[in-house]
């Protein structure tokens, strides 16, 4: 009885508020907008018995996804969000990769401290991390000032919205996310390998290269996929840094749903976001179970 | 064999420079005379006084915190129950269904949460409120909340509760006076992850709030979208303040009570 309760109301919880919005959300994406305005056609129902249901399905179509694929908008935000989200796991794991195996290397004793101070920004607000490179990027910003009294540049350079800063805010905040995974693999990794491979005749960049790399892989695998999936459905990274130009899917969705309140297409354009995110999701799955069956 | 060489400490430093000068350069200019944040003015706290007086500021401040508390509470009952659940549970009718519900929405994008459940209330309610705000914030924690009390479920020994069972507890007994002990440190940082996560959401409150509810982050957000704003750079200060203590706090006692078990084992063994 009690282990029933005990099962009973956080599955009826998720049920309630995880699962059955995902089912909206796909019927709403299948319905006509009636001028954004509840109810949407068609309605389910039940008192007619078996005809209702017929009737009910009969008139759902895919009317809002084919205008997904009419308007080319969607076609380059859905595209535009994979380009900006894989280039920027890639300068996350150029920046991510020095910096854990710095810690890694670090003497034991200033190793919780190094752990604290990357996991620190995390508990900061993640709007304020964006919002802080906002006085930093701009024309006037301070990286222009600095580097014009450098005298790297006579120009100050635009940075702030274009896609430039989206790359920078994106790296920024998901950082800790790529250095955590790698560093805990690079934690374990037995110093007497590299000996050995030096030992053997490697020099210590062949010694990197053959033993540090291919041992710190499900580090690498699971960083990039930390910061590759949340980058995709990105959205205050784009709005705040970006310029108008810049198109990720997220915003558009934000924007479908405040600015033109077409829940329709928002709901459409969600379903297609999650269908691409499945993949990578599933892979990421998949690489943390190998891992725990690894280490158990 | 570990070797700290130049290499290392140059990718540190500069990775710690690029990490913290952002947050660094944002409280320092909170202390700006000038109202254009990038012209440096002389030393002034009038910024933090302008903010005291902005009472809009503040109520969003209070229905964050009281949005934050409810909600981060009822996402640690959910989420150890169902971390006991996935745990302790054994098998039962749609396992694999609960276990993909308490994944998926730790990668689902926020856009989607929001509108999902944006749909899901509005018919259901009559107005959009706080309220809603706390369901929706308290489903996504619960789940983080539940992957941090599960890793510590799963390191601890299952014999301990059986040795209660034996002894004559009854299975609630055993959970109160044997399990929740062991894992309460982990409860505690779910519930303190579950409250930050309130507290600095910004996408799935706006889609599932309603009228008279505005929240912090909403509050920030349409503030910044017009710019830099120096009251914005004093109140983010006095957050990145607080987290600061907090982490530092959390950071040093949970060292001292290692420190303090390693005696205690030390002496026992002596």
């Amino acid at each position: 009885m009690r282990r029933l309760f005990l099962i009973s109301v956080p599955y009826l919880w998720l049920l309630a508020l995880f699962l059955i919005p995902f089912v909206i959300v796909l019927k709403i994406s299948l319905s006509d907008t009636a001028l954004a305005i509840p109810p949407y056609t068609p309605q389910l129902d039940l008192t007619t018995g078996w005809e209702g249901i017929k009737s009910f399905f009969g008139a759902l179509d895919f009317e809002n996804f084919v205008w997904l694929t009419e308007d080319d908008l969607y076609w380059k935000a859905y595209v535009s969000s994979l380009q900006i989200a894989v280039f920027s796991t890639l300068f996350a794991l150029l920046v991510g990769y020095p910096i854990a195996y710095g810690m890694a290397q670090a003497p034991e004793q200033w190793r919780a401290t190094l752990m604290m101070l990357i996991i620190l920004p995390f508990w900061t607000s993640f709007l304020i991390r964006v919002y802080a490179w906002m006085g930093i990027l701009s024309q006037e910003g301070l990286l222009n000032q600095f580097l014009m009294w450098l005298g790297v540049i006579n120009e100050p350079l635009i940075i702030l919205n274009t896609n430039k800063a989206v790359y920078i805010g994106i790296v920024y905040t998901y950082l800790p996310f790529m250095i955590l995974p790698i560093y805990s693999a690079l934690e374990k990794l037995d110093g007497s390998l590299l000996e050995a491979a030096e030992d053997l005749g490697c020099s210590r960049f062949t010694a990197f290269w053959l033993v540090t790399i291919p041992l710190s892989k499900n580090g690498i695998i699971a960083g990039c996929f930390l910061v590759f999936i949340p980058a995709i459905g990105e959205f205050v990274i784009p709005s705040l840094l970006g310029g108008s130009s810049t198109l990720m899917i997220g915003k558009v969705l934000w924007e479908e749903f405040f600015a033109n309140r077409d829940w329709p297409v928002a709901a459409a354009v969600a379903v297609v976001l999650l269908l691409i995110l499945i993949i990578p999701i599933i892979l990421f799955q998949r690489n943390e179970q190998k891992q725990r069956e690894a280490e158990q | 064999m570990k070797r700290f060489t130049w290499f290392n400490a140059t990718a540190l430093t500069l990775g710690f420079a690029f990490l913290y000068l952002p947050m660094i350069i944002l409280v320092i200019y909170s202390f700006n005379a000038s109202k254009l944040v990038t012209v440096w003015a002389g030393f002034s706290t009038k910024w933090y006084g302008e903010l005291l007086n902005n009472t809009q500021m503040l109520d969003a401040a209070w229905v964050t915190i009281k949005v934050a508390v409810v909600s981060s509470t009822l996402a640690t009952v959910l989420g150890t129950m169902a971390a006991y659940v996935m745990v302790r549970g054994g098998r039962f009718m749609g396992r694999t269904l609960f276990s993909g519900m308490i994944f998926a929405p730790l990668v689902m994008p926020e856009v989607i949460t929001g509108l999902s459940l944006f749909l899901l209330f509005k018919p259901v309610f009559t107005q959009l409120s706080a309220q809603t705000i706390i369901l929706a914030h308290a489903t996504f924690s619960m789940c983080y909340v539940s992957v941090v009390v599960s890793s510590r479920l799963v390191a601890f020994d299952k014999s301990l509760e059986e040795a209660a069972l034996d002894l004559g507890c009854t299975q609630f007994e055993s959970f109160r006076l044997v399990t929740l002990p062991i894992i309460a440190p982990a409860v505690i940082s779910g519930w303190l992850l579950a409250f930050t996560l309130s507290l600095d959401d910004l996408v799935i409150a706006s889609f599932t709030t309603g009228p008279g509810a505005t929240t912090l982050p909403m509050k920030i957000w349409s503030a910044v979208r017009l710019g830099v704003s120096p009251e914005i750079n004093a109140l983010s200060t006095i957050m990145i303040a607080i987290v600061t203590v907090g982490v530092i706090t959390a950071s040093i006692s949970t060292k001292r009570a290692a420190l303090r078990q390693r005696a205690e084992e030390r002496a026992a063994a002596g």
